[in-house]
């Protein structure tokens, strides 16, 4: 691998996980009660992508990671605020809604723009990373979709490894039924890998990394391009979050035989 | 009218599986709601058992594209074989099963065709506007919605459906042929967790939900992994139960803390887990939100055993909540369950 790889990584952002959410009608569509407000993260399977993404640049001498994010920027600004410590990339960014309730093929469209405009975007040794599910949406379709739009058709979902072998082929482990991982070879770039969660922990907040990124992250955010999600296709008849609260019946003073009796014959039941 | 082609694959010993027949009671109904017509597309090494199991389910006519090049789970070979089929049927509405196989190409399908997918379906409706239901921000919210757009392809969510039961008999099946070129990645085989047990299993009665609460010091001021392990893999094994396992306890692994050495990312529930479907749910030593919340959401009876009788999580998500030690119940459990 004498020139590396471009690691082009795609993620957006999604509500933090423990906050309450409410879907609401709006005069843009479906979107959440007070969307703006609500604090943000990267999405989760794709931060597990870009750290994927930074551990193989670090290993595979000339690489690149750049990261393009499709989300609203004064909510992207924020977000890398946090983020731009943990790992090296260069920004891309593209403003636009980032709800659950847009089109991924919308998504993909602007995101496939967004890449074949980076300045020596290398395809022959492009490796596409992403989640392969969003937090907020959840189509585990725009990576896919994306990658036609580039016309890559060697494509990974669900992808926990990646190893590049001596002889420069790429094995790739792939999240499969009952708890497996599908393995395979592919001969090389250009490849498509939806993330699962990969093997590596959230890197720690490191400043010196965060000076570096922001050189590029503030002039990428300032010059992004407000995109437009048409989603004419797309027709809502509803969205609704389920009310079923459970009467939770709460045993404090049983004693252990007398629970084990209690969960085995409901088990056997 | 609309033209529904029922996508499948083969498993390896060119059966089809539950998911799929799931899917074809999908497909099926939506045939009939709509008044379309029913085609069947199988892909396989070789799919004329398939082909026969499926006699019964009322397709017009049964395409095929088969050969050993079909016979691995690929993208670039699937592709092809989907778009083919889709194209050589005609297809308006397709319906696959929502597996690993399907939800890696159908949307890329969709967008050769000009079309488009939607994956983890839970609901189709072909009454009036065709419809279809699935599940937004990580289970948390369910929505409902048409596309005007064909074809359009959709994949079942597997546990969804009810799966296809109907009468074999001989088929006559369609080759349809399907330039491959040469493939770049070759599938070279299946790997499991590294474990001695098999602790995933989607069909089982039972999910075993395990929290951070095994690692911790217990009242004795000491971490009894061992033990932990011991009366999990007990209890999985006498009830033949899915092993879940909250965000915190799977991290431990990768943050260099004491670990349960079967426990991967692969059996985390909830916001960057699974979501599985299984009739009954037992949470063990869980405090947070995603197990009782994102990952208990298909569970449809649910317990927890825990110390805290004041878990807000556990509190209007679970049916029982046992305020007991874990070591101890399911050490009683396991005895019981041995008997």
């Amino acid at each position: 691998m004498s020139n590396g790889y471009h690691i082009v990584v795609c993620a957006g952002i999604v509500p933090d996980p423990l906050q309450t959410l409410e879907p609401v009608q709006t005069p843009q569509g479906w979107g959440l009660k007070n969307e703006m407000m609500l604090p943000a993260v990267l999405d989760p399977w794709a931060s597990h992508a870009l750290y994927e993404a930074a551990n193989l640049a670090k290993n595979a001498p000339g690489s690149k990671v750049t990261l393009v994010s499709v989300a609203p920027k004064a909510k992207l600004q924020q977000v890398m605020m946090t983020l731009a410590q943990k790992v090296p990339f260069e920004l891309v960014a593209a403003d636009a809604p980032a709800g659950g309730f847009t089109d991924a093929n919308d998504v993909a469209a602007v995101l496939a723009e967004a890449i074949q405009a980076i300045p020596d975007l290398d395809m022959a040794n492009l490796l596409l990373f992403g989640g392969w599910e969003s937090a907020s949406r959840g189509a585990g379709a725009t990576m896919q979709i994306l990658g036609e739009m580039l016309g890559i058709t060697e494509q990974f979902q669900g992808v926990d490894e990646i190893t590049v072998t001596a002889e420069g082929k790429l094995q790739i482990l792939e999240r499969i039924e009952g708890g497996r991982h599908q393995v395979s070879e592919c001969a090389g770039a250009p490849v498509v890998l939806g993330w699962a969660t990969g093997n590596l922990p959230e890197p720690k907040n490191n400043p010196q990394v965060g000076m570096q990124n922001m050189r590029t992250v503030m002039p990428s955010l300032q010059k992004a391009r407000p995109a437009a999600l048409s989603g004419e296709d797309l027709n809502y008849a509803g969205i609704e979050v389920p009310k079923a609260t459970r009467e939770t019946r709460i045993e404090k003073n049983m004693s252990a035989d007398e629970i084990a009796q209690e969960i085995v014959a409901w088990i056997k039941g | 009218m609309e033209t529904i082609l029922y996508l499948a694959h083969t498993e390896s010993d060119g059966s089809l599986g539950k998911a799929a027949l799931e899917s074809l009671t999908a497909a099926k109904a939506l045939a009939e709601q709509t008044g379309g017509t029913l085609v069947a597309g199988l892909v396989g090494e070789d799919v004329q058992a398939a082909a026969n199991t499926i006699a019964g389910a009322g397709a017009s006519k049964v395409l095929s594209v088969s050969g050993a090049d079909f016979a691995q789970a690929r993208y670039a070979t699937d592709a092809a074989a989907a778009e083919a089929l889709c194209k050589a049927a005609g297809a308006t509405l397709v319906v696959a099963a929502g597996d690993s196989r399907w939800n890696r190409v159908l949307p890329g399908v969709g967008h050769r065709l000009g079309g488009r997918a939607d994956l983890h379906i839970t609901q189709v409706n072909g009454a009036g506007d065709i419809s279809v239901t699935r599940w937004f921000y990580r289970q948390r919210m369910e929505g409902s919605f048409t596309r005007t757009q064909r074809p359009w392809l959709l994949g079942i969510d597997p546990g969804t459906q009810t799966p296809w039961q109907g009468d074999a008999g001989d088929t006559v099946v369609e080759a349809v042929t399907v330039e491959t070129g040469d493939a770049r990645t070759t599938v070279t085989g299946v790997k499991a967790p590294n474990t001695d047990e098999q602790t995933i299993r989607p069909d089982a009665n039972v999910l075993f939900v395990a929290g951070a609460g095994w690692t911790k010091k217990q009242a004795d001021g000491q971490t009894h992994v061992a033990d932990a392990e011991k009366n999990i893999l007990g209890f999985l094994q006498a009830a033949q139960a899915s092993l879940g396992s909250s965000k915190s306890l799977v991290d431990l692994s990768s943050e260099g803390g004491e670990v349960l050495s079967f426990m991967t990312h692969l059996n985390q529930v909830g916001q960057t887990g699974a979501t599985p479907r299984h009739p009954k749910g037992l949470s063990t030593c869980c405090h947070g939100e995603e197990p009782h919340v994102v990952g208990w959401r298909f569970i449809n009876e649910r317990r927890a055993v825990n110390l805290d009788a004041n878990c807000g999580w556990a509190q209007g998500k679970a049916d029982v909540l046992y305020v007991a030690d874990a070591f101890e119940v399911m050490e009683k459990v396991n005895a019981l369950l041995a008997e």
